[in-house]
């Protein structure tokens, strides 16, 4: 559904509220966590490593499978798994480019930047061995998620469109899920919309107006297509944000918009996967 | 959204990069979302030991990458006016895209 955006006192427009005081986290938290390094069984077989977070306990806990972005299995990114965990859920952040060996998160990103990302197949059988991950543990509750910014975020789409077994999927300005067809290449062959039709689970949608890949016109298109097609899906569209604006520790930042953004990913796991 | 769009060029150099100095063959160079400048945009370059994979690392406001350009051009013709003539046939590699 798309909602109205109400234009708050300061002049910054948010979805849907920006009163102080409206926004809050979760009213669930865990504040014993065991966040470990392990391994999972990827793409071909191949082992891989992961980090791991979950709050401490019997649970049983939903599972959620955060999928790294372009520069790498970083810092970021392990933080929202940890943050996710602090919520209830038992998170895994599988690391996508572990065939690379060891080294710097950036130093391997810009590598596999260069080397035209990973291929859309490798990324598939990489989630689906984290989500076979999270199931087999005897925390799980049986449902898992799947979230990602960025390219984590177009990722994300492909997974709920190709993945049996994803419950809810959380798609943050994923880019290019549209692609023209000078965009597609070996490793990325189509784009992610048109396998929408396959869609199996709920998603949530969140964007910055500010952006430019997607700006608002593809954000707009994808909108149109969910719709179409019948599926269930909930798109937040922020003023004043642009790309990236979870990244407390960049330019692009964006407080209220985020701590906003986040209740919203809380709520709908929390509907979809408990 | 980061995008795997790249320039790259063959090149021919040393770099110093956390282990020291080592050669450099291959120049990357991209205009995205930089990890450590505060932009939300930025010029980044790669200078790449293919063989070791090693990498030092730049970026650049685009303001800087422009004022840079103009500057290497100015000090490559001062440097072969003073170093009589050009030296590109001395170069081991030309550079060139790859």
């Amino acid at each position: 559904m798309w909602k109205a955006l109400p234009k708050c006192a300061q002049g910054v427009i948010v979805a849907p509220k920006c009163q102080h005081g409206t926004v809050r986290e979760s009213d669930v938290t865990y504040r014993d966590l065991i966040c470990e390094e392990v391994q999972f069984k990827g793409h071909n077989g191949d082992m891989g490593n992961a980090y791991y977070a979950r709050p401490k306990g019997d649970g049983p806990f939903p599972g959620v499978v955060f999928i790294h972005h372009l520069p790498g299995w970083n810092e970021v990114c392990i933080e929202a798994a940890r943050r996710l965990a602090h919520h209830g859920y038992s998170v895994i952040c599988n690391n996508l480019y572990f065939r690379e060996g060891e080294g710097d998160p950036d130093d391997i990103g810009a590598r596999m930047r260069a080397a035209g990302g990973i291929s859309d197949e490798q990324m598939l059988g990489d989630v689906a061995g984290a989500m076979a991950f999270l199931r087999a543990q005897s925390n799980s509750n049986g449902k898992v998620g799947v979230m990602g910014y960025c390219s984590g975020g177009r990722h994300t789409y492909l997974a709920a469109c190709r993945l049996p077994g994803v419950n809810a999927a959380v798609d943050c300005w994923g880019g290019r899920v549209m692609a023209p067809a000078e965009a597609l290449t070996a490793k990325q062959p189509k784009a992610p919309i048109d396998f929408t039709k396959d869609m199996n689970c709920p998603m949530l949608g969140i964007f910055g107006n500010d952006d430019k890949e997607p700006d608002v016109a593809q954000v707009n298109k994808t909108e149109e297509v969910l719709k179409q097609l019948g599926k269930t899906y909930e798109f937040y569209r922020y003023d004043g944000a642009g790309h990236a604006f979870f990244d407390w520790n960049r330019p692009s930042y964006r407080v209220e918009q985020a701590v906003d953004a986040w209740g919203k990913v809380y709520d709908f796991f929390a509907r979809h996967l408990r | 959204m980061c995008s795997y769009i790249t320039e790259k060029a063959q090149i021919f150099g040393s770099a110093k990069g956390k282990k020291g100095w080592m050669a450099v063959d291959t120049a990357v160079i991209y205009y995205d979302h930089p990890v450590h400048v505060p932009l939300d945009h930025a010029l980044n370059i790669d200078f790449v030991d293919s063989r070791s994979k090693e990498r030092v690392a730049v970026e650049l406001s685009a303001a800087s990458a422009r004022e840079l350009i103009k500057r290497i051009q100015a000090a490559l013709d001062h440097g072969e006016s003073v170093h009589l003539g050009s030296t590109e046939a001395q170069d081991p590699v030309r550079i060139h895209a790859l």
